[in-house]
Order: C-alpha cells, then sequence, then structure tokens
C-alpha cells in the first residue's frame, strides 16, 4: 500500500495505526441512502451489451457503493470522526480467451459504456501474450435477487453522539479502573453492491461489518515498564446489536477471564483491561522450554488465519503470490497424496462463507457464485483448497467455491481467504475441563504480536493474556510469552478441541493481499484447543 | 491528465480559500498518475494506468474541525466541498487538542521530479517484465515481479496566506526469481526517483544468480551470529525503531525512549557510535517533499548523532504543551556509512551469514522494540572472506537497538524502499556482531 492510502490515527500503543482511507469524506446523513436498483440494472446491461457489440464473450459489471465510518478516541477525546463514501463501477470482461477490466467513477450510461468497451480493448491487447485461455467453471444466472447481512441495527443509522458517549464511556471506565492511557475506535463499514454477469445474473446485496477495538495501557514510573491489553472483542459481520453486551454472549474462562461471542461488553471489557495491564506490569516472566498450549478462541483465530488459511489459498499456492505474501508449503502433490496430515484427525478445518456473524459472510461472491462451505482438511487430511471460476479446473472441480473478492469497484476482484475455522470437538469439553488435564502449560487469551515465513511453515505468536498451568491448576499470570511453530507440527500437535458451546469467532477486518494491495475482512471460528509440547521462548530484553 | 500546473492549483486553492466562512481552512490539492506492471510464473499478470486528483478541505470553527474532500474542481464542486466541510465542523465535537493553522512558511528547494520518471510508458513497463522474464527462463527460473510507477504533485494552501506547489516522481521494482524446481530463491529490489539509473536487465543477473545459487541450502543451528545485512535487510528494523521517537508517546512513559520517573532520553547516548542517521529533505538521491502532512517545513535534521539521541518527534500540539518547537515530520532517514559494498563486507568476514531481505517483520515487545521476522530468497554462510554455501532461513528475535550497538563495519548507503515504511531510506550494508536467530524456517 501506497503511504497515501493511509490516514494516521496516532497513540496506539508504539507509534500510529495505519487505517486504509478509502474515496471522498461524507456528512453523516449520507451513510443510510442507497443507489436506485433498477438504475443499476439499467446501467449494467449497458455496460453488457456494449462489451459483447465488441466481442466479449463474458462481461461481469460491479457497481458498488462503499461506505466507512472511523470513530477515533483516546481518555477524554475524540480525535477523529471520518466517514467517506466511493462509488464507482468496475467492468470484467474476457475476450479472445483473456480477461480485460476497466472502473470509472462516472455512473453515466456513456461512461458505463466506455469503460465497457475499454476493458475489451484491454483484454484483447493483452491475449497477444496469453498463453492459455481463460477457463471458467460454469455459473448458472438467478435472475434478479438480493441479500443482506443479518442485522439488527444498522450502525450507520446510530447518532454519532451516541457512538462517541459509549467510546469515552469505555475510556473513562478504564481510567478509572487504573489506566493511564486509553485508545479505542469503531470502525463500521456498509459495502452495497450489484453484480451481474451475462450468466443472467443482476444480484443485488447490503453487507454491514462492525468492529470495536481498545488498546489499554498500564505505566509503572518507578520502573519505566509499560504494558497495554487490547480488547478481546472479534469484528463481526453484525450492525450495532454488536455492541449490546448481552450476557448470552459472555463467556466465562479459566482464570477469571470473560470471553466475548456475538454481543460485546465493551464497558466491562474495558474495565477487566484496565487491571489486567496493571497486572501485566508485576507478572514474571516465562521460563522457555516446551508447553502444553491452551489457547481461547481469541488468539487461536490468528493462528488459524496464517497457518491454514493463507497457504491454502490456491493463488499462492499457484505461485501467483510469489514476489509478495510467498507461496505455500500446501504444494498440489501433497493434497493428490490424500495422505498429507496436515493436523492431528482431531484437526477438521472448514472454509465457510455462510457462517452468520462472520466478516465472509455474502450471499454472492464477487463473481456471483453463490457461497457455501466445504473441507479444506478433514480429519486432518488436506482434501481442498480456496479457488474461484478460473481456477476450479485445476482442482477437477465443475464449480468455483465462491470466494472472489475485490476492496473496491475500481479493484479488480481475484481469489481471497473464505472464512477458514477450526470445527468444534465432538466430545463434551469445556476450557476448565481441559486445563484440569494439563501438567505444564500455559493458557493464552487474545491474539498479540504475529508473524510467519513465506510458506508458511514457521510462524511465531504472541498474545494478549498468558496464564501459566501446573498440575491442571493456573497458578498466576506470567509476561514475555511467544511461541515458535512449524506450522504441519503445531496440527498434529492437537490433542483436545473444546465442544462447541466454546466456539467463538475472531478476525481480521484489514487483511492485505495483492499488488497494487487490497484489503478484506475475514472471519475465523474455533472453540479453545490444546496443542502439546509446543516451544515457547521469552521475548523480554535488556537495552542496558 | 491529473498533473496541474502551479498556476493552475493555486488557482483552485485560491477560490476555495475565499469560499470558505469557517474561522480558518486548510485545503490540500494533489494529482497522480500512477502505473503498474505485475507478472507471475513467467507471465503478465495484471497491468494498468490509474490517473486521480483530490481535494481535501479542513475547516474550523473554534475548535471543532470538519473535513471533506472531492475529485472534480468546478467552481459549484469547490463550494460543494467546502459547505460539507463546514457542515461536518459544526457537527463535529471540541477537540481540545485543537491548534490552529500554521502561518506563511518558507521551504528549502529539494529535487523530487525527474522527467523521464513522469514519461514511463505501457510499452516500458511491458519491457520490464520481459527482462525479467527472459533471462530467468533462460536460467530454468521462474521470475514473479511488480514494477510500479507515479508522477505527482502536491499543493497546499491556508487561510493564514500559506502556499506550496511540488511535483514527484517515484519508481519501485521487486522481483523474485525462483528456481523451476522450488528449491532456489532470489530477489532485487530498486526504488528511485530517476527511472535513467535503473536497468532492469543489471538487476535480474542479481536475483537469478541468487535463486540459482541458494538451491539446497544447509541447516545451521539457529543461535547469534554475525551477519551482513544488505541495506533492504536492516531497512524494516531501522524503520520500525522510529515510531518510538514520538515525543508524546516517550513522554506519556510508553517508548524505548522513555526515561523512568518521567521525560525522554534525548541527548543519550544509545547506540555505537558510529551510528549517524539524519533527515534531510534536499538529498540529491533521497530527496522528499520539503513539507510534512501539517504543512510543517521539512529541514535537514539530526535524529542519531554518533549514538546520541538528537531528535524526538513533536506534534504541534505536544510542542506547545512543553513548549518545544513543532519541526516538520522527517520523510526520509539517511543512514551515513562508508565507502564499502556488501560484498566488501563480506571480505572481511571470517564467519559469518549474509542475509539478503528480512521479511514480515512485526513488533514483539514495544518497550525494548524487540522486533521478529524472517529472511528470506538469498541467505549464506560465509567463511574466510567467501561466501561458502547457501543456507536454511532464520527466523530472528532481535532489537534494532541491540543491533544498532553491536556494529562492526558500516558500508556504502544505497536508496532502500519498504512497502512497510513512510520513509525513503539511505541505508547502508551493516556487519553486526551477535544476531539473533531463534528457529529454523524450511520456506523457500
Amino acid at each position: 500500500m501506497q503511504r497515501r492510502d493511509f490516514i494516521k490515527a496516532t497513540g496506539i500503543g508504539l507509534g500510529a495505526l495505519m487505517l486504509p482511507i478509502y474515496g471522498r469524506a461524507i456528512a453523516t446523513e449520507e451513510l443510510v441512502s442507497k443507489l436506485d436498483v433498477a438504475l443499476k440494472k439499467q446501467l449494467a446491461d449497458t455496460a453488457m451489451t456494449a462489451a459483447k457489440a465488441d466481442g466479449a464473450s463474458y462481461c461481469d459489471v460491479r457497481i458498488g457503493r462503499y461506505l466507512r465510518q472511523f470513530v477515533i478516541t483516546r481518555e477524554d477525546k475524540v480525535q477523529n470522526v471520518v466517514n467517506t463514501e466511493s462509488t464507482g463501477v468496475g467492468i470484467r470482461v474476457i475476450a479472445n480467451g483473456t480477461w480485460g477490466f476497466a472502473a470509472s467513477s462516472d455512473l453515466s450510461a456513456d461512461s458505463v459504456a466506455r469503460a465497457a468497451r475499454q476493458a475489451v480493448q484491454i483484454a484483447k491487447a493483452n491475449s497477444k501474450l496469453t498463453i492459455e485461455p481463460v477457463q471458467l467453471a460454469p455459473v448458472t444466472g438467478v435472475g434478479e435477487v438480493s441479500w443482506a447481512t443479518p442485522i439488527v441495527k444498522n450502525a450507520m443509522e446510530v447518532p454519532i453522539k451516541d457512538k462517541v458517549d459509549l467510546l469515552l464511556g469505555v475510556n473513562a471506565a478504564a481510567l478509572k479502573a487504573g489506566a493511564n492511557f486509553v485508545n479505542s475506535m469503531l470502525f463500521q463499514v456498509n459495502e452495497q453492491k450489484y453484480f451481474a454477469s451475462t450468466d443472467g445474473s443482476y444480484i443485488d446485496q447490503d453487507i454491514h461489518r462492525i468492529w470495536a477495538p481498545m488498546t489499554v495501557s498500564a505505566i509503572d514510573k518507578g520502573t519505566g515498564k509499560f504494558r497495554s491489553r487490547d480488547g478481546l472483542s472479534m469484528p463481526a459481520g453484525m450492525g450495532f446489536e454488536y455492541l449490546d453486551g448481552n450476557k448470552e454472549g459472555k463467556i466465562a474462562l479459566p482464570g477469571g477471564v470473560v470471553g466475548y461471542s456475538d454481543s460485546y461488553d465493551m464497558l466491562e471489557d474495558a474495565v477487566a483491561a484496565a487491571k489486567q495491564a496493571k497486572e501485566k506490569l508485576k507478572a514474571p516472566s516465562v521460563k522457555p522450554g516446551k508447553y502444553d498450549l491452551v489457547l481461547d478462541p481469541s488468539h487461536l483465530w490468528l493462528t488459524i488465519h496464517e497457518s491454514v488459511g493463507h497457504p491454502l489459498e490456491l493463488d499462492r499456492v499457484l505461485g501467483y503470490e510469489a514476489n509478495y505474501a510467498g507461496t505455500s508449503f500446501a504444494t498440489l502433490d501433497k493434497w493428490k497424496s490424500k495422505d498429507f496430515q496436515y493436523g492431528s484427525d482431531k484437526v477438521t478445518l472448514v472454509a465457510d462463507k455462510t457462517q452468520k456473524h462472520s466478516l465472509g459472510n455474502v450471499g454472492f461472491d464477487d463473481e456471483g457464485v453463490k457461497t457455501q462451505r466445504w473441507d479444506l482438511v478433514k480429519d486432518g487430511v488436506l482434501v481442498n483448497y480456496q479457488a474461484i471460476r478460473d481456477q476450479a479446473h485445476i482442482l477437477g472441480l465443475d464449480h468455483s467455491q465462491g470466494c472472489c473478492y475485490a476492496d473496491s469497484w475500481s479493484s479488480v476482484q481475484f481469489q481471497r481467504m473464505a472464512n477458514v475455522s477450526l470445527e468444534a470437538g465432538r466430545d463434551k469439553l469445556s476450557p476448565e475441563e481441559m486445563v484440569k488435564d494439563v501438567e505444564n502449560g500455559i493458557y493464552i487469551i487474545g491474539d498479540g504480536s504475529f508473524s510467519i515465513d513465506q510458506q508458511r511453515y514457521n510462524a511465531q505468536f504472541g498474545g494478549q493474556l498468558f496464564y501459566e498451568i501446573k498440575q491442571g491448576k493456573i497458578t498466576r499470570m506470567i509476561e514475555d510469552v511467544a511461541y515458535q511453530i512449524r506450522t504441519p507440527e503445531f496440527w498434529n500437535a492437537c490433542v483436545a478441541i473444546c465442544d462447541k458451546s466454546d466456539y467463538r469467532m475472531g478476525g481480521s477486518f484489514f487483511d492485505g493481499k495483492g499488488q497494487p494491495g487490497q484489503s478484506s475482512a475475514v472471519s475465523h471460528g474455533s472453540s479453545t484447543a490444546r496443542f502439546n509440547g509446543i516451544n515457547v521462548i521469552n521475548t523480554a530484553r535488556s537495552l542496558g | 491528465m491529473s498533473i496541474y500546473s502551479e498556476k493552475d492549483a493555486k488557482a483552485i486553492l485560491d477560490k476555495v480559500i475565499k469560499l470558505c466562512k469557517a474561522d480558518e481552512c486548510t485545503a490540500t490539492l494533489s494529482g497522480s498518475i500512477d502505473g503498474n506492471i505485475r507478472y507471475a510464473l513467467n507471465a503478465v499478470s495484471t497491468s494498468g494506468i490509474i490517473s486521480n486528483a483530490d481535494l481535501v478541505v479542513q475547516v474550523a470553527f473554534g475548535k471543532r474541525v470538519g473535513t471533506a474532500t472531492i475529485n472534480e474542481f468546478d467552481d459549484k464542486s469547490l463550494e460543494k466541498v467546502v459547505r460539507r466541510a463546514e457542515e461536518l465542523a459544526k457537527l463535529a465535537p471540541e477537540n481540545p487538542e485543537f491548534v490552529p493553522a500554521i502561518g506563511k512558511q518558507k521551504y528549502g528547494e529539494t529535487k523530487t521530479w525527474f522527467d523521464k520518471t513522469a514519461a514511463i510508458t505501457p510499452e516500458y513497463r511491458a519491457g520490464v517484465a520481459a527482462d525479467s522474464i527472459g533471462p530467468s527462463k533462460a536460467a530454468n527460473c521462474v521470475a514473479a515481479g511488480f514494477l510500479s510507477d507515479s508522477a505527482r504533485f502536491s499543493a497546499i494552501a491556508n487561510s493564514n496566506g500559506n502556499f506550496a506547489y511540488q511535483t514527484s516522481t517515484n519508481v519501485d521494482f521487486t522481483c523474485t526469481v525462483r528456481t523451476e524446481d522450488g528449491t532456489g530463491s532470489g530477489w532485487v529490489a530498486r526504488n528511485l526517483a530517476d527511472v535513467e539509473q535503473f536497468n532492469a536487465k543489471d538487476e535480474i543477473k542479481v536475483a537469478v544468480q541468487k535463486a540459482t545459487a541458494s538451491r539446497d541450502a544447509k541447516a545451521l543451528e539457529p543461535g547469534k551470529y554475525t551477519v551482513i545485512m544488505e541495506p533492504a535487510a536492516s531497512a524494516g528494523l531501522i524503520s520500525f525503531m522510529m515510531s518510538g521517537f514520538d515525543a508524546r508517546q516517550a513522554d506519556e512513559g510508553r517508548s524505548f525512549l522513555s526515561k523512568k520517573g518521567g521525560g525522554n532520553k534525548v541527548g543519550e547516548k544509545l547506540y555505537d557510535e558510529r551510528v549517524t542517521i539524519f533527515a534531510d529533505p534536499a538529498d540529491p538521491v533521497a530527496g522528499v517533499l520539503p513539507w510534512d502532512d501539517e504543512g510543517l517545513p521539512r529541514e535537514r535534521t539530526p535524529i542519531i548523532t554518533k549514538g546520541k539521541v538528537d531528535f524526538m518527534q513533536y506534534s504541534r500540539y505536544w510542542a506547545k504543551l512543553k513548549e518545544k518547537n513543532a519541526t516538520g515530520q522527517p520523510g526520509n532517514l539517511i543512514m551515513v556509512g562508508g565507502d564499502k559494498s556488501t560484498m566488501d563486507l563480506v571480505k572481511s568476514t571470517k564467519k559469518g551469514i549474509l542475509v539478503t531481505r528480512t521479511w514480515y517483520i512485526r513488533m514483539v515487545d514495544p518497550q525494548t522494540v524487540l522486533l521478529t521476522g524472517l529472511t528470506r530468497d538469498g541467505t549464506f554462510y560465509i567463511e574466510n572472506g567467501e561466501i561458502k554455501y547457501p543456507i536454511k532461513n532464520f527466523r530472528f528475535n532481535e532489537s534494532p537497538i541491540i543491533m544498532l550497538n553491536n556494529i562492526e563495519e558500516i558500508g556504502k548507503p544505497v536508496r532502500v524502499g519498504d512497502d512497510e515504511s513512510p520513509f525513503v531510506m539511505m541505508i547502508p550494508p551493516l556487519k553486526i556482531r551477535d544476531f539473533t536467530f531463534t528457529s529454523l524456517s524450511d520456506a523457500v
């Protein structure tokens, strides 16, 4: 991403949090309006007619209105309120067996037709370099349909004042509970996406996402030590109801920690964060070595994302991302062998774009394919990847898996990660019961530092809260913990997974991929899981 | 066409300032033509040209601030964007940290525009792809790369009479070359303002050579090693460290530059005395705009001098509170070095490891700026001044503060771009002792 694509919100931990900024800034009232569906259909038909007239064998049209609102606060201050809108059309065609793409922010019929013809022109020009013509997996047109994220309260309709009051209330509660600094934010996204294709689909979708992250910091002036604890919320495919803090969304975890599923009590979490940030200042440093790790879903989502979601993206496996994000250890020969043990027989990992409240939940992907759920790793064995229409044939599939996405009308859609999740254990097991069985372990809650190599073998993860487990009991909070894994060994060390009553999701609101970079949002669910004999390092250093 | 002349840009900004009825108004007009080509598996995958211009208008009524943007510049649109910013300001909560717009400024001259870069054509981009793919194929390798180029203009103005205009160009090239069997991988990158200094045919040789030379890598035990870091290998670590130079973070006690009991460590010697880093917008190779995002003039600024911290970054609010001068935020980082090349540093090394680049660098502990990440695309064992054999990649856990205390030798700085860094950098190859590798990676 280029520097100009970001706004800065300073004061998040050490240094600046960089937020991607999209489109133009608008007034709050404009966040609740919509484009007329009949007009969108008319424009799509105009584009498809123009593309076909110029020789396109296929054309898809995406008319998108992308709305975002960011509310950023620290302590008793609102640092920024940003509303943005980006509207336009992206037209993709196949001509002479080659892709072409053009986009325009001008939604007049002339401009849309011009963009369609330009896309055909580009396809024809690029076709001179084509080695193999595009092979599209078939899609049956669905006619005129619509889909919307199942929300209760549209976050864009909630007055700014209510949001500011919520965040400043959260900050005040954390400060009262002993925090020295608090940063809290609200990110809200509404993608109003219209997709039409020459397959005969006209799909209108209204997609909502919300995220309420915070960082609570504590300082010990005497020693110069500082520690922070991030919120334990999940970004979700939900409306403002996610912030209602219902008791049904809470789960009591070992160590007296409260976890959250699809309802978040931000105020309660802020108070806990303040107390835990202070406790972290005095917590003893971990002794490095092998431990059995008990990983909470608020932590494990990121390990799933990096060590399963990314390596099983087919474009990475094939080498299309070699220069940027990298390739994958999970090569086609491993999949073809039908016996590559990605994990232990307890481990089943599924891709699912239909999962309610997940960030990746849509009715249809950005090439008009109905979303679905499929196994990636079944009882430990690698069985599938994530593929889109022009890749399906490589896997011998007669259909796309529906995971195509573009982050804007002006970006070309390409294969992006579906929600990838670890199936809950079949036998009844709670986190408390899991801990009881561990002799020498560490219980990790919340996501922290993360880094993984370009083939997704060697990874290192931190966390927010670390608790020592001795002889089946949580003894104390510890600090300076990071674990290092080799992906297949890690998943083969999975010996137990809690049952579905513990199942929760985490996720990434800004997952980057591609050159030029595009960002997408994706969730990863799991129940608490146990991994035996994992290498833990001590991250404390002295600067002398 | 979205590169406006100074005259046209000023005419638009003058209209905006005149239209504004708020207490103050700051406007930024910028535009660019960005071109790119992407290739993978020895074939072009995508290419494009994006032309865009944006006007950002920020107004204030008292301490209430509103911002609006637009990409149309006729009189009606200018009126619309100013009124929208005013409406947003009236609705906004008061910002207790509000600082009024800057006064009229004087900016130095910096060289940021090169005609040849602005004149890059789709054919030129296709040629770069062909020059990468051809030699790679010939060596039984597979190339994946990305070339992006931009020509842009930036103009700023405010209701206190400040105005500035400048154009700039940039080229960024990266290419990863892998052997067909996937057992070797090499990489090359160039970041430039002037495309005349770039020749893809020459650059690609480095990546192909590293790919073929890195086959059959041997595994070394993780531990502390003397390393020769190519400029791209240490740039990411040094850039990460800069976030700790924010004065407010340090004064608040949450930076490695926080002082026990309060305040910051400016003036303290924290690095080897051979470490000198400064910012200079007028650097002939790594020039940047002579103003920062706030419109404050960028000047030559010592950051670390002979190991001593010389600089803390003050926001305008924090400077006012602490009675300091707010100066322009650096746009580049220039580390002083000598004349030696990476290979010269290899020659003087008895036992060590050559690191081509580092990857996926993330903060582990902000208290000490402990960073983790991995080596990638060319890691070699050195013995008696010679590269002996390729080795498997390592994960490191290291702090740039410790790294810059363990310096053995510094080479000649070169311009480095990094997609996760806000700086244009001049970084020398470095020989570092006791660099900490904590595990092996099987990734090629």
